[in-house]
C-alpha cells in the first residue's frame, strides 16, 4: 500500500471538495473491505483517501414519507440484516446480505461499497489493469477465465460485476443519489453500471469527485422477491452465478417480472427474455426453467466458463421458484 | 508380564495413556498468549520483504535499487544477481529491509529489475504439450501384465485420473527472525518442523560452526511438510542481518507463501486394470506423469496400498516445469497415488457390478501384511457409514436434482518414531521437566511427552513441565513422516523409567525394601501394591538432597516401544446437485489404526483435521497457473479456496485400539488419514452421478462437464 | 531470445517495474517526501476546511481493551499492523492480510471485524477489543476454555481469530444451533482442520456464558 493523505470530512459537500477530478488521484473510503485490499495489491494507488465515516448524513436505513426505503450509502450489511423494515418488506435484500458469509465483512462492509466495489478478476488484482491487457491484448479469452463473464463479454472487459445487492436492487427499481461539485443527482440503478472500454473508465456512472450518498428503493407493493446465489463453498466465497427476481402477481398469475443476474457480465445483467417468459404465466417448475433458459439464451461463454451458463440458468430458475414460493 | 525393562503399561494399568487428554498448550493458544515466530518483536528490528521474479523463467539483466535506498533506513541485499537464470515466478532476486514494515514494502515497490524473458512451462496435465520437458523413466515390470490383460475372461477397465497441484497454505507463513550477538552467534526464531536440524542448515549456508547457531520455535503455525529447511530466504536473511548489524524479521507475505513456499505435486495417469469375473484383481498397467518443478519430481507409489497385484507394468514421465519447487506435502505422493489407484479400482468394481465394499474386502489380501487390518477396518467403516442401507449401484437415479452416493478408499503409512534424545529431570523440590529439541506442529508433541512422563512417574499431567522448540536442547528428529509422537514418547518413556529407577534407589532405604519393590502411583512412591507403605512424591524427591536426577531418554533404545505400518479406511457420503454440479459432504467416516493410542483426544483431532484437509483438496484447492504470464493467479486465500466450517458435514472418527493394536506400540498418525479423502470423495461422486470426474478438485465445472457426457442427468 | 523489458505489472513479491506509470499525471498536490515517515502537520485542501492528515506519521489514539493508547502512525497503517508492530499485541495474527481468513479478528464496538481491513486512524474513538483482554486474572474466558476442552485448535495460529469470532457470534446469538454456528463463523478459516472442535466449543461456550461463567 502506498502512502496517502487522509481526510475525514463531516459533510458530503466537504467530501466532494476533497476529491480530485481525475480517477486514481483520490479514493473514497467507506467500509474498506475492498479498497484496502486493492491498495495492498497496488491495484489502486490513491494519493488521498477521503473517509466517509464522519458523515452522519450518509448513515442509516429508514422509510421515506413517499414510501421509498432510503439506505444510506454507509449503512453496513449488518445494519441491513438487523433492520426490521428491510426484513419485513425486502426479505431478498437480507438474503443478499447473508450471502456475504462473513460477519466480519457484514460489520464493516457498506451497501454503497458493495455497489462500488471493484471486480475480483485475478488478472486485475494481479496487476494487469482493469481490462487485463498485456501487450495490447486481453489475457482473459485465452487464459484462466473460469470465473469471468458469459454475457456482455465481447470485450475489452471480461470481468464480472461482483455486487451482492445490485441485481436485487435493480430488480426492485432502485435509484441511487449521487453528490458532486454541482450538487445532487439521481440515477436509476439499472443505468448506473456500465462496461468500461478503456483503463481510464470505471464500471459505474460516477465522476471521480462524486460520492454515492444513498440508495432509494421503491415500496415493493406486495411484490414477491428472491435472490439465489450458486457458491462453491458455504463459508465466505464469491458466487459463481446469481440471480435476483421480483414478481408482481395477480392471484397466481405473474403480471410483470424483473430478472437480473449477477456475476455473469461486467454489469449486473437484466434479462428481458426471462421477464417475457414469465409475464402472464403461473409459476411452475417448467415455467421457471423456461425463463432460466431464456435468461442465458444469448450467452457466449469463454474457453473455460461454459459451466456458468448452466449455473446462471439454474440460479434464475431457483430465484423465480423461491420468489413465487415466498410470501 | 513385561518382558523388557522399557515397556508400555498394560491395559488396565494406564492412568493417562489412551485417555482423552486436553493438549497442554491449549490455554496458551486459545488465549492468544502463545508466541509464534511471526510474533517475535526485538529491539531495533528491521522488517524485510522479498522481491521476487515476475517471470517464471528469465535471466536477470539489471538491478537498480537506487530509488529504494533513498527511503529512510532502507537496506538492500541481493540474492540472485545479474546473470542469474530464474526458474519460477516469485524466485527471490533480492531482499529489502526497513525499520517500518510499510517502508519495507515501499522499498520493494521501488526496486527496478530487468529480465531477459525465457520460455516457460507451467501446465503439465496435457502431456502432448510439454515438448522436451517430459523425461520418461524406465518401465517397471512385475509378472506379466500383457498376458493377464489378454486373458479372455478378464474384465478390463481403462481410465484417466489425476490430482491438480495444490499448496500447503500454512496459516503462519514461512519465515524467521534472525539476530546476531556481538560475538558472532546467530539466534533465529524460525517457523520450522526441524528445530534440531536447523542450526546445520544455517551453519552450512553461512560458513560458521554449528555451535554458533541457536534456533527457537516456541510455537509454529503449521508446516504439513513444507518447513524442513532454512530455505534460501532464511539463510540470505541471516547474511543480510549480519551485514546491517540489526535483527531482521522476514515472514513471507501470503502471495509468496502460496507461490513458492510449498506445493504438492500434481499426478496424472492413464490406468488399465483387470480382474477375474469374481472380482479378483489380476493386472495393473499405468502411464503416469507429474512435475516436481524444475527437477521433474518423483514417481507415485503405484499401484497404491493394494500393491501386491501380481502383474504390474508401469511407466512414468517426469515433467520439468516453471511452477516452483514442490515440497513434501503431508504423506508425500500418497493422496495422489490413492486417487490414481483407488478410483481406477472403484471403476473396475462398477464394471464388475460389484459393491465396492465387497470388492475391496475380496482384494484386501493384495495389501500384504496390512490385509487383515484392512478387512477389519472395512467392516467397521461399513458399519459406521450405514453402507449396507445407503449404498446403491452406481448412478441409480433418484427423484429431484440431488443425487447421493457413497465411496471408499484405503491407505497405509509407515510412521516409525524418529531418532530423539531428551532429558528427564526430577528436582529435589519435586518438579519434573522433560526437555528435547523437538517441535509441536499442532499435533500434540508437548502433550504426549507430558502424559508419558506423568504416566511413568505416577504424576498428573500438570506436574510435568515440557520444554521443546529450542536447538540448544538435546537433538530430536524433524517432524516428518509421522515420526514425532513415536520418537518423543519412547524417548520420554525410557528416560522417565531410568529417572524413576534413580528415585526409587534414593527412597528405598527409608521404606525398607529394595528399589525394585517400589512403584510410582498417584503422586506417591510406594511398596508395590501397598499404599500404606509410601512416601509422597515431594517427600521422595526431598531425599535427593542437592542432586537433581537427570536421565537421558533416547529413541531408538533398548526394548521395542514403537513400530511401523498403519492402515486406514475411509468412507465418503456425498450429495451432488446435478443442476449446479455442487458437491456437498454429508458425512465422512475415518477408521484408523496407529498402534497404541497415547492421547485419544488429540489422535482423533489428527483424523478430523485430515478429513477436513482432504475435503478441502478434494473439492476446492488448486494453484491456478496462467499460461501467458507463468504466474499463479490465486496467491491469496480468496481464490485459493480452503473449506470452511460449513463445508465439512458430519465427521466420524474411529480409532482401532485394544488387542491386536495396542501391543504394536506407538506409531505415527499425522499423515495417514489425509491420504484417502480425495479417492473416497471422488468414488462417492461417481457413485452418486454414475460418471467419473477424472481429476480432483471436483469443481462444479467438472461435474457439469462430466454430466453432459453421461451419468444420471 | 530478445531482451525484453517487463511490461507486466505487479509480480508476486512486489517487485514492480511499470506500476508507477499508473501514478503519472498527478493532480493532487502532495509533498515530495510522502513516504518519508516523518510526522506531517495537518493542513486543508483548497476550499475545504477538513484537515488533511499525513501521508507522514500523525498522532493516533486507540482505545484498546478499555485503555487509550496514543501512537504516531502513518494513516495507511492498518489496525492489525498497529496492534502487532507498535503495541506488541500479537494475539491477532496476520495470515491473508486481505480480509478473507479471519485470523486477525478483533471486536470493534461489539462487532467482529478483520483488523487487516481497518485503518488504525479509522478505529479512533471506537472500542477495540482484542483477545488479550479475554483472560482475566489468569482465568480463561469460557470461549477459550471450551476451545481447550474440545481441542478446537492444533497449530493454533487461526485460534485467536476464531475465539474472537465465536465470542462476537455468541454475544449476538446467545442460543446458537449447529447450523447457525456454521453460518456465523463463515468468515474464518483453519488449515489444520479444527472445525469439528470449534463447532462443539461454540455450542458449549454458549451454555457456559449463560451459566454465568462470563469473564468480560
Amino acid at each position: 500500500m502506498e502512502a496517502f493523505e487522509y481526510a475525514r470530512p463531516t459533510s458530503k459537500e466537504e467530501a466532494v471538495k476533497l476529491l480530485a477530478g481525475t480517477w486514481g488521484e483520490t479514493e473514497v473510503l467507506a467500509g474498506g473491505t475492498d479498497l484496502l485490499s486493492l491498495m495492498k495489491d497496488y491495484a489502486s494507488n490513491p494519493k488521498r483517501l477521503v473517509s466517509l465515516s464522519g458523515i452522519a448524513a450518509l448513515k442509516g436505513i429508514s422509510s421515506q414519507p413517499d414510501g421509498d426505503l432510503r439506505i444510506g450509502a454507509t449503512a453496513t450489511l449488518q445494519e441491513l440484516i438487523a433492520s426490521p423494515i428491510v426484513a419485513k418488506q425486502y426479505p431478498a435484500l437480507v438474503e443478499a446480505a447473508h450471502g456475504v458469509r462473513s460477519p466480519q465483512i457484514q460489520s464493516l462492509g457498506t451497501v454503497g461499497g458493495d455497489l462500488l466495489q471493484r471486480p475480483r478478476c485475478w488478472y486485475y488484482r494481479g496487476g494487469h489493469g482493469l481490462l487485463a491487457q498485456h501487450d495490447g491484448k486481453s489475457l482473459v479469452p485465452d487464459g484462466e477465465n473460469q470465473y469471468h463473464a458469459i454475457l456482455g463479454n465481447s470485450g475489452p472487459a471480461y470481468f464480472v460485476n461482483p455486487s451482492s445487492f445490485a441485481p436485487i436492487l435493480i430488480a426492485l427499481g432502485a435509484k441511487v443519489r449521487v453528490h458532486g461539485p454541482s450538487g445532487a443527482r439521481e440515477v436509476e440503478l439499472s443505468k448506473f453500471f456500465r462496461t468500461p472500454s478503456s483503463e481510464s473508465e470505471r464500471e459505474y456512472d460516477l465522476k471521480p469527485n462524486e460520492i454515492l450518498t444513498e440508495i432509494l428503493v421503491p415500496a415493493p407493493g406486495g411484490a414477491k422477491m428472491a435472490v439465489y446465489e450458486v457458491r462453491e463453498k458455504e463459508a465466505l466465497d464469491w458466487p459463481l452465478a446469481a440471480a435476483a427476481v421480483v414478481l408482481n402477481t395477480s392471484g397466481k398469475t405473474v403480471k410483470s417480472a424483473r430478472v437480473v443476474m449477477g456475476h455473469v457480465a461486467p454489469i449486473p445483467w437484466p434479462s428481458p427474455e426471462a421477464e417475457a417468459a414469465l409475464a402472464g404465466k403461473t409459476i411452475s417448475e417448467s415455467v421457471a426453467d423456461e425463463a432460466g433458459k431464456a435468461a442465458v439464451a444469448k450467452a457466449t461463454p469463454l474457453s473455460k466458463n461454459a459451466y456458468k451458463v448452466q449455473l446462471a440458468r439454474v440460479a434464475t430458475k431457483r430465484a423465480i421458484l423461491a420468489a413465487a414460493g415466498g410470501a | 508380564m513385561p518382558s523388557c525393562k522399557y515397556d508400555w503399561p498394560a491395559a488396565g494399568q494406564r492412568k493417562h495413556i489412551g485417555k482423552r487428554i486436553s493438549r497442554i498448550d491449549g490455554p496458551d493458544k486459545s488465549s492468544g498468549r502463545a508466541k509464534y515466530t511471526y510474533d517475535v518483536n526485538r529491539p531495533g528490528i528491521l522488517f524485510a520483504k522479498v522481491v521476487g521474479s515476475p517471470y517464471a523463467h528469465a535471466k536477470v539483466t539489471s538491478i537498480d535499487t537506487s530509488e529504494a535506498e533513498k527511503l529512510p533506513g532502507v537496506k538492500v541485499h541481493i540474492v540472485q544477481g545479474v546473470g542469474t537464470e530464474i526458474h519460477w515466478a516469485g524466485s527471490e532476486i533480492l531482499l529489502v529491509a526497513a525499520p517500518a514494515e510499510e517502508v519495507a514494502r515501499d522499498a520493494a515497490q521501488r526496486v527496478k529489475i530487468d529480465f531477459e524473458v525465457l520460455p516457460h512451462l507451467v501446465h503439465e496435465e496435457d502431456l502432448s504439450k510439454v515438448g522436451d520437458r517430459g523425461k520418461p523413466t524406465a518401465e517397471q515390470k512385475t509378472g506379466d501384465a500383457a498376458a493377464a490383460f489378454s486373458d479372455p475372461d478378464a474384465v478390463i477397465h481403462e481410465g484417466y485420473y489425476g490430482s491438480a497441484i495444490i499448496a500447503h497454505c500454512c496459516m503462519e507463513p514461512h519465515g524467521q527472525v534472525v539476530e546476531w550477538t556481538p560475538d558472532g552467534n546467530l539466534r533465529a526464531w524460525e517457523s520450522t518442523q526441524n528445530v534440531s536440524g536447523m542450526p546445520k542448515e544455517y551453519a552450512d549456508a553461512l560458513g560458521i560452526p554449528v555451535t554458533n547457531v541457536r534456533v527457537m520455535t516456541p510455537h509454529m503455525g503449521g508446516g504439513f511438510g513444507s518447513k524442513f529447511g532454512a530455505d534460501r530466504w532464511g539463510s540470505e536473511c541471516a547474511k543480510f542481518s549480519k551485514a546491517v548489524g540489526k535483527p531482521i524479521k522476514m515472514m513471507l507475505e501470503r502471495d509468496l507463501e502460496l507461490v513458492m513456499a510449498g506445493a504438492r505435486p500434481p499426478h496424472y495417469a492413464k490406468v488399465k486394470v483387470a480382474a477375474k469375473k469374481d472380482g479378483t484383481v489380476t493386472a495393473w498397467e499405468s502411464d503416469s506423469w507429474s512435475t516436481g518443478g524444475p527437477t521433474g519430481g518423483g514417481i507415485p507409489p503405484l499401484p497404491y496400498a493394494l500393491n501386491d497385484i501380481p502383474n504390474v507394468t508401469k511407466r512414468h514421465t517426469a515433467v520439468a516445469t516453471n511452477i516452483g519447487p514442490i515440497r513434501a506435502w503431508r504423506a508425500p505422493n500418497h493422496p495422489q497415488a490413492a486417487v490414481l489407484t483407488l478410483c481406477a479400482l472403484d471403476d473396475l468394481a462398477a464394471k464388475l457390478n460389484m459393491d465396492p465394499m465387497d470388492f475391496f474386502q475380496k482384494n484386501a489380501g493384495l495389501g500384504g501384511e496390512r490385509a487383515d487390518m484392512y478387512r477389519q477396518e472395512l467392516t467397521k467403516a461399513a458399519e459406521l457409514s450405514d453402507w449396507k442401507k445407503l449404498w446403491h449401484p452406481r448412478g441409480t437415479k433418484i427423484a429431484g436434482n440431488v443425487e447421493r452416493g457413497l465411496g471408499l478408499s484405503l491407505h497405509t503409512w509407515g510412521g516409525r518414531g524418529h531418532n530423539s534424545r531428551g532429558t528427564v529431570t526430577i528436582n529435589p523440590d519435586g518438579s519434573v521437566e522433560v526437555a528435547a529439541g523437538s517441535q509441536d506442529l499442532g499435533t500434540g508433541t508437548r502433550t504426549v511427552i507430558a502424559l508419558t512422563a506423568a504416566e511413568t512417574l505416577g504424576l498428573e499431567i500438570k506436574d510435568i513441565k515440557v520444554s521443546i522448540g529450542d536447538s540448544a536442547l538435546l537433538p530430536s528428529g524433524a517432524s516428518g513422516g509421522s515420526t514425532t509422537v513415536g520418537g518423543v514418547s519412547s524417548m520420554t518413556r525410557r528416560g522417565a523409567i531410568d529417572a524413576r529407577e534413580q528415585l526409587f534407589a534414593a527412597v528405598a532405604p527409608s521404606l525398607g525394601v529394595p528399589p525394585d519393590q517400589l512403584e510410582a502411583v498417584d503422586g506417591k512412591i510406594q511398596v508395590k501394591g501397598s499404599a500404606a507403605k509410601s512416601v509422597s512424591w515431594k517427600q521422595a524427591c526431598a531425599k535427593l538432597g542437592m542432586n537433581s536426577i537427570k536421565a537421558e531418554g533416547k529413541n531408538p533404545g533398548p526394548c521395542e516401544l514403537i513400530s511401523s505400518g498403519v492402515g486406514g479406511v475411509q468412507v465418503a457420503d456425498v450429495s451432488v446437485d446435478i443442476e449446479t454440479g455442487l458437491v456437498k459432504i454429508n458425512k465422512m467416516v475415518a477408521v484408523q489404526d496407529c498402534g497404541l493410542v497415547l492421547d485419544l483426544k488429540t489422535a482423533e483431532s489428527q483424523c478430523y483435521g485430515a478429513l477436513i484437509m482432504g475435503i478441502s483438496y478434494a473439492l476446492h484447492e488448486e494453484k491456478i497457473m496462467d499460461n501467458a504470464t507463468g504466474r499463479m493467479l490465486n496467491p491469496n486465500m480468496e481464490f485459493y479456496k480452503l473449506a470452511g466450517i460449513g463445508d465439512i458435514g458430519e465427521l466420524v472418527v474411529h480409532m482401532m485400539t485394544g488387542p491386536g493394536y495396542d501391543e504394536r506400540g506407538v506409531i505415527g498418525l499425522g499423515e495417514p488419514p489425509v491420504i484417502s479423502p480425495g479417492a473416497a470423495i471422488s468414488n462417492a461422486v461417481a457413485n452418486a452421478i454414475g460418471v467419473r470426474i477424472p481429476t480432483i478438485p471436483i469443481t462444479p465445472a467438472k461435474v457439469l462437464a462430466a454430466l453432459e457426457k453421461g451419468g444420471v442427468a | 531470445m530478445s531482451r525484453k523489458k517487463d511490461k507486466l505489472a505487479r509480480p508476486p513479491g512486489r517487485g514492480s517495474v511499470s506500476r508507477r506509470d499508473f501514478l503519472r499525471g498527478a493532480g493532487v498536490a502532495v509533498s515530495g517526501g510522502l513516504i518519508a515517515g516523518e510526522t506531517t502537520k495537518a493542513r486543508a485542501a483548497a476550499g475545504a476546511t477538513t484537515p488533511i492528515l499525513g501521508p507522514g506519521k500523525v498522532p493516533i489514539t486507540l482505545r484498546i481493551n478499555g485503555k487509550p493508547q496514543t501512537l504516531e502512525l502513518e494513516p495507511r497503517v492498518t489496525l492489525l499492523d498497529a496492534l502487532r508492530n507498535h503495541l506488541d499485541l500479537t494475539g491477532a495474527k496476520n495470515v491473508c492480510d486481505r480480509g478473507t481468513c479471519g485470523a486477525c479478528t478483533v471486536i470493534l464496538d461489539g462487532d467482529p471485524v478483520y483488523a487487516c481491513n481497518v485503518l488504525a486512524i479509522e478505529a479512533q474513538g471506537r472500542n477495540i477489543q482484542t483477545i488479550e483482554s479475554l483472560t482475566v486474572g489468569g482465568k480463561l474466558h469460557p470461549v477459550s476454555a471450551a476451545f481447550v476442552e474440545h481441542d478446537a485448535q492444533q497449530c493454533g495460529f487461526c485460534t485467536p481469530g476464531f475465539v474472537m469470532a465465536v465470542k462476537a457470534f455468541l454475544d449476538h446469538h446467545p442460543n446458537p444451533t449447529m447450523e447457525s454456528v456454521e453460518k456465523g463463523l463463515g468468515g474464518n478459516l483453519c488449515r489444520c482442520g479444527t472445525y469439528v472442535g470449534i463447532r462443539k466449543a461454540a455450542l458449549q461456550a454458549a451454555k457456559s456464558v449463560k451459566g454465568g461463567l462470563h469473564n468480560a
